[in-house]
């Protein structure tokens, strides 16, 4: 099985497709505890310790740093008041909903290419959509910096066509925010929709040419529909890690872009306003967690979840 | 193109279906140009002869390809991610592959939970989790560092090691064990035998993006790193003072061995279904 393979296979499900066989008593406790324990203690307790931080209130007369346990849900009430913080909240819900919408944009034809139209090079053409990946992605992201830069060929190119004035860029800007958001998160939003269109079975395209339909109807009948797991899993995988994302925002953006993970980096590791920066996180998650949910249940597939 | 004729579909139509076919070629094309821009880009600037900072186009230069520890800091970080990826993989992968197993192979109470267990930590920001790990060692007084980092990296990826696994493993046919089993192997022996050389490859896989997702993790080791630095923390520490081009060498070195890994792996799969 290639990378490619299991990344796309990664996005799939967490349901198990196959019912399970053997009926072991202990067995099954005993090969998956060390394993979930882990995560019991360091993703479900951690959670809880969030909430708890985020309940917090500092200590009178402490140092900048120190707070104590207490249940002050004002916490909530004042960080979501404040626009200092809920304008960036609502900007990356714009900027990753705007990038999740291209990255589909640009992934689901290249998704199609690979699958229908690429012969014997399929595998190379996967290699090549995950390739990005063997570089670090800061660095990666840096070379947008460059790309775009104004003295680069792509301002250069635009200018001359008249499309940026002689004055303007693209860098940085929320342009350039979105832009890398988007081409850092193509990958998860190509590959599920390979894995989903890979398994479309030609005869059924086939089928609805020979029942006269034209080739536009056929894909918007046949092969889309049955891409629609693809197509979730590849949203999600752009939407989520995209609207949590900060590093795009610091590298690409002015301070005017910010965006909410950077705000909840800036609130816990600079101002070390801990429970202000556990609200944030809280927030996102809740607001990512209901838009999920809300999402999956629209579109309707029991694939994921 | 010729005029249409009674045995060839309508002109019309081959038009539009040429333009389909080719016009999805060119979108592909330019899409990878996308993709694979930057990467050029990276490459490329690890041959400049850069000043103090790498934005510019200067020279060429091998300097930097024959003298990778040139620049300070620049090795040492890399030395740490990798330290920390190789402890990841191996911990996670590990532990990973026997829930993949358990769930799997084992009818048992909470396998539902188990898997939404695991889906969760995938569709959670990494900014949550890292602040959250960050609000646990905080209130617990655990100092950051080294064993922090390699705590939160084998967290999120025991769920992709999951994953990659049980896929693997639910494509398995169940009677070729059955059928070792039939031939008088021990129920130990048709595992080792038969099972594992069938699943290794899934299991490597995982192993792989395991090794992967650590090195290049940048925004989970942000929140509880410390002062210990991996070379993604570098790079973004560096991006205000400008990056040395040897962060380039190192980047570019490493894209060419995971290529030759991939590469490799797909020539020995396809020989291996040829043989």
């Amino acid at each position: 099985m290639s990378v490619a393979a299991a990344i796309g296979d990664t996005m799939k499900d967490a349901s198990g497709q196959e019912p399970p066989k053997k009926a072991g008593r202990f067995v099954p406790y005993m090969l998956m505890a060390p394993g979930m324990l882990w995560l019991a203690i360091f993703f479900v307790v951690p959670i809880a310790s969030l909430f708890l931080t985020s309940l917090q209130t500092p200590v009178p007369g402490g140092q900048v740093g120190e707070f104590e346990q207490t249940f002050n849900f004002a916490n909530y009430v004042n960080t979501l008041t404040d626009d200092t913080y809920y304008v960036p909240l609502i900007r990356s819900f714009v900027y990753s909903g705007i990038a999740t919408l291209l990255a589909l944009a640009i992934g689901y034809p290249l998704a199609y290419a690979i699958a229908f139209k690429s012969g014997k090079n399929r595998n190379l053409l996967l290699v090549m959509v995950i390739a990005p990946f063997f570089v670090s992605f800061i660095l990666r992201t840096i070379a947008w910096r460059q790309i775009l830069a104004d003295e680069g060929f792509v301002v250069g190119i635009l200018r001359s066509i008249g499309l940026v004035s002689e004055t303007g860029g693209l860098y940085p800007s929320a342009f350039a925010v979105i832009m890398g958001l988007t081409y850092n998160f193509l990958p998860f939003m190509t590959l599920p929709i390979y894995a989903s269109l890979e398994r479309v079975d030609p005869r059924l395209i086939e089928a609805s040419g020979d029942l006269y339909a034209h080739p536009f109807t056929g894909f918007r009948k046949v092969t889309f529909p049955l891409s629609m797991p693809g197509v979730v899993a590849g949203t999600l995988l752009t939407f989520i890690p995209a609207a949590g994302d900060y590093v795009n925002a610091a590298l690409l953006g002015r301070p005017s872009n910010t965006m909410i993970g950077n705000r909840i980096e800036y609130t816990f590791l600079s101002v070390n306003d801990y429970p202000t920066a556990a609200v944030l996180s809280f927030i996102l998650m809740a607001c990512i967690l209901a838009m999920v949910l809300v999402y999956v249940r629209r579109v309707g597939t029991e694939d994921l979840v | 193109m010729s005029s249409a004729t009674a045995t060839k579909p309508p002109l019309g139509f081959r038009i539009r279906s040429w333009l389909g076919d080719n016009a999805l070629r060119f979108y592909a094309v330019i899409a990878f140009i996308y993709l694979l821009l930057p990467v050029a880009y990276t490459f490329a600037f690890s041959f400049n002869n850069a000043g103090r900072t790498n934005l510019v186009w200067n020279s060429f230069t091998l300097d930097n390809w024959l003298n990778p520890c040139g620049a300070p800091q620049v090795c040492p970080s890399v030395v740490n991610s990798i330290t920390v990826a190789l402890i990841v993989t191996l911990v996670s992968t590990f532990l990973g592959t026997l829930i993949a197993f358990s769930l799997v192979r084992y009818r048992f109470r909470g396998r539902s939970t188990t898997n939404l267990l695991i889906f969760l930590p995938m569709a959670t920001p990494e900014v949550v989790l890292g602040s959250s790990l960050l609000a646990l060692f905080l209130n617990l007084f655990v100092p950051l560092g080294f064993s922090t980092v390699v705590i939160a990296h084998i967290m999120f990826c025991i769920s992709f090691v999951v994953v990659t696994v049980k896929a693997r493993l639910a494509s398995l046919d169940p009677r070729l064990e059955q059928a070792a089993m039939d031939l008088y192997a021990s129920e130990r022996e048709a595992f080792r035998r038969i099972t594992l050389p069938l699943v290794a490859p899934g299991i490597a896989a995982a192993g792989l993006l395991a090794f992967s997702l650590s090195f290049d993790d940048f925004i989970i080791t942000n929140f509880n790193s410390g002062q210990f630095t991996t070379f993604p923390k570098f790079v973004y520490v560096s991006a205000t003072r400008g990056i040395p081009a040897q962060a380039n060498v190192i980047a570019s070195a490493m894209f060419f061995i995971a290529l030759a890994i991939v590469l490799l792996a797909q020539l020995s799969s396809r020989r291996r279904k040829a043989a």
